[in-house]
């Protein structure tokens, strides 16, 4: 999970409350889901307890949720572990696109169809996507390039698959 | 209210047919994304919208008109007046320079030169191109030419245009860009766009797409309210 090694990495930059913590997760990378100050505090206390964050003194006059997180030599040496360490491709091997071809053509069921309101699906989301990425900053149009670059990847899945559909379609009766 | 539209559009080259019954309606400033596998038709069916080609059968309608019933000198003034056209490789006039480049449409459509050269440079300046204007297409990246070529497109106020895979020799930053300033320019001049083209990420700036498979065209997603 990427929101403790997020955090940590946040830290880094410099010691923060867990009000400035949550607002910069949410601002750069919880734009669908931000996260909610339970988890980000419940988050904290994990850390502290590994000890890779440490709570400094709260300031003077400081309210209860004053408490500044410091990250240790430890949190440091972790985030940078997995700011180098390349994310394992996943395999999409089994996806539901792959399991609803599949199947219709099992039953006899118009694959093409389902592909072509596949693709029309698809088509909107890139729509939506682009409209953002005109309109938006730096950062949503980097948050809307990797979801299209994922879009686009399906789609060249459905058009290939469209396109190879008869003989798919015996293979899988056999 | 639809501007252009292709009923039961067939052609064929020698025995091969290109395009098998093809219906396709444009509204008026609508951006219409044309996609499909290379050989699917798309092409051949831009062609036979904007008057460069002559179906076998079918109609072809701009503005209440039947253009696939006018001669050649009714579709070129057609495609001069009414039409601008972007293709893939910008197809500058290379002895030309980029203003003069852009100001051809208006010169051709017999407006005078000094009145066709301020509109040129109004086009160059809108696309970012002030300073590039005396350099022949030779002297200009191909992001440059291609945002010349729509210059030139756009230059004569077009009622729709077409543009036959804009951003296909341009790489992905670049091509951003000249679609950025194709639809946005499109949308304020009102022109409404056929943009033929097999990239997913060409096509999401379209109001929608449709897909040609086999000759003939696949509406996926609903035409807008007339």
């Amino acid at each position: 999970m990427t929101v403790p090694l997020t955090l940590l990495g946040l830290l880094e930059r410099e010691p923060s409350h867990g009000y400035d913590l949550k607002r910069d997760y949410d601002a750069f990378f919880g734009r669908d889901k931000p996260l909610s100050f339970g988890q980000v505090y419940s988050t904290l206390s994990r850390l502290a307890r590994d000890g890779k964050v440490v709570i400094s003194d709260p300031e003077a006059g400081a309210g209860p949720d004053r408490k500044r997180y410091v990250i240790t030599d430890s949190g440091a040496t972790e985030v940078d572990a997995w700011l180098t360490e390349p994310v394992a491709p996943e395999p999409h091997l089994q996806t539901v696109l792959f399991a609803k071809v599949t199947l219709s053509l099992l039953l006899g069921r118009p694959a093409e169809h389902y592909l072509d309101t596949q693709r029309a699906a698809h088509m909107q989301r890139m729509r939506e996507l682009t409209t953002v990425k005109r309109s938006g900053n730096l950062v949503d149009s980097l948050l809307a390039d990797h979801a299209m670059f994922h879009i686009e990847a399906d789609l060249r899945w459905i058009d290939l698959t469209a396109a190879r559909l008869d003989a798919l379609a015996r293979e899988v009766r056999q | 209210m639809t501007i252009l539209e292709a009923r039961d559009v067939h052609l064929s080259f020698g025995r091969t047919p290109a395009l098998r019954g093809a219906d396709l309606r444009l509204a008026e400033g609508e951006i219409l994304a044309v996609m499909g596998p290379s050989g699917s038709g798309k092409s051949t069916l831009l062609h036979c919208l904007a008057g460069i080609l002559v179906p076998d059968s079918g109609e072809v309608h701009f503005e209440g008109q039947r253009i696939d019933r006018l001669g050649e000198t009714g579709r070129s003034a057609l495609r001069r007046d009414r039409f601008g056209f972007v293709f893939q490789f910008g197809q500058l006039v290379p002895e030309l320079s980029a203003e003069e480049n852009v100001a051809l449409p208006l010169l051709l459509s017999g407006v005078r030169r000094s009145k066709a050269t301020a509109e040129a440079r109004v086009w160059l300046d809108r696309l970012g191109l002030d300073g590039l204007a005396g350099r022949t297409s030779g002297e200009l990246s191909g992001g440059q030419a291609q945002r010349v070529a729509l210059a030139r497109g756009l230059v004569a106020r077009p009622r729709v245009l077409f543009a036959d895979e804009p951003t296909g020799a341009l790489d992905s930053l670049t091509g951003e860009q000249v679609m950025d300033l194709l639809v946005g320019s499109a949308r304020e001049a009102g022109t409404a766009v056929v943009l033929v083209t097999h990239e997913p990420r060409v096509a999401a700036y379209a109001d929608r797409e449709v897909v040609v498979r086999d000759g003939r065209v696949l509406a996926l997603t609903a035409e807008p309210v007339a």
